[in-house]
């Protein structure tokens, strides 16, 4: 797994590839974290070349939509997320704590 | 946990799944493994995952077998969704993903090992 961090004027974008499951996503963990910590609470993550999510993987990205949307002081939102990707969301209901846009150009837009 | 699954992914194409299905299943395989890795051999890097398959008529049977610590599946919450974000929690979210995207999840316990097995059948 690479995470690479892009910084916008209103937002930073994360992007991340393969697979987000038990073994990695303490990785993912600590960059969302560092984020935060430094007062970053607007992101996207690009998920445009990532083909598999586990639970482990959506509870970091629940943890954090939690941390950032605390005081409404930002958000997590997704990018290219994989319509195989997004039904399983869907189906396990957790699709409704994300919005998710089509590629990564209209999720900065929409900061 | 890469290993295991391509080995599933190869099977659920032999079985004839489509693209939906096979995820359901590399999702549901990733979640029991994890839980083995985690519960029943407490993380200690140690201990032996079986995993075979058998192609059914409409569908697969994917079976996990593992020698570590038993648990009991009705005492693992089923986690609280349609909530505010704050509320939720991440506590049996694996078990409940699993039983979600299979048609079939059954566990069965033994004094020698623990068994798993996870059916999916053709949309």
């Amino acid at each position: 797994m690479d995470v690479t961090t892009t910084e916008f004027k209103r937002c930073v974008v994360v992007k991340t590839n393969g697979r987000i499951d038990g073994a990695n996503a303490p990785e993912l963990r600590a960059v969302l974290k560092q984020l935060t910590e430094e007062g970053k609470f607007n992101i996207v993550l690009d998920m445009s070349a990532v083909n598999f999510v586990a639970s482990a993987g959506w509870w970091v990205l629940i943890d954090t939509q939690k941390t950032c949307q605390q005081f409404n002081r930002g958000e997590v939102v997704l990018a290219g997320v994989s319509n195989t990707i997004k039904d399983s969301l869907s189906l396990v209901g957790m699709l409704t704590y994300f919005k998710i846009f089509d590629d990564v150009t209209s999720a900065v837009g929409s900061f | 946990m890469e290993s295991i699954c391509q080995f599933v992914t190869q099977a659920a194409h032999e079985a004839g799944l489509d693209e939906a299905a096979t995820y359901a299943v590399q999702l549901a395989v990733d979640e029991a493994a994890t839980n083995i890795i985690e519960h029943a051999y407490q993380n200690s890097g140690e201990g032996v995952i079986e995993c075979s398959y058998l192609i059914l008529g409409d569908g697969l049977e994917i079976t996990l077998v593992d020698h570590g610590i038993p648990f009991d599946p009705d005492a693992v919450p089923t986690p609280e969704l349609n909530v505010p974000l704050e509320d939720l929690k991440p506590r049996g979210m694996g078990i409940y993903m699993m039983r979600k995207v299979m048609d079939e999840v059954r566990f069965e316990f033994s004094p020698q090992s623990n068994k798993l097995t996870l059916v999916k059948k053709k949309t």
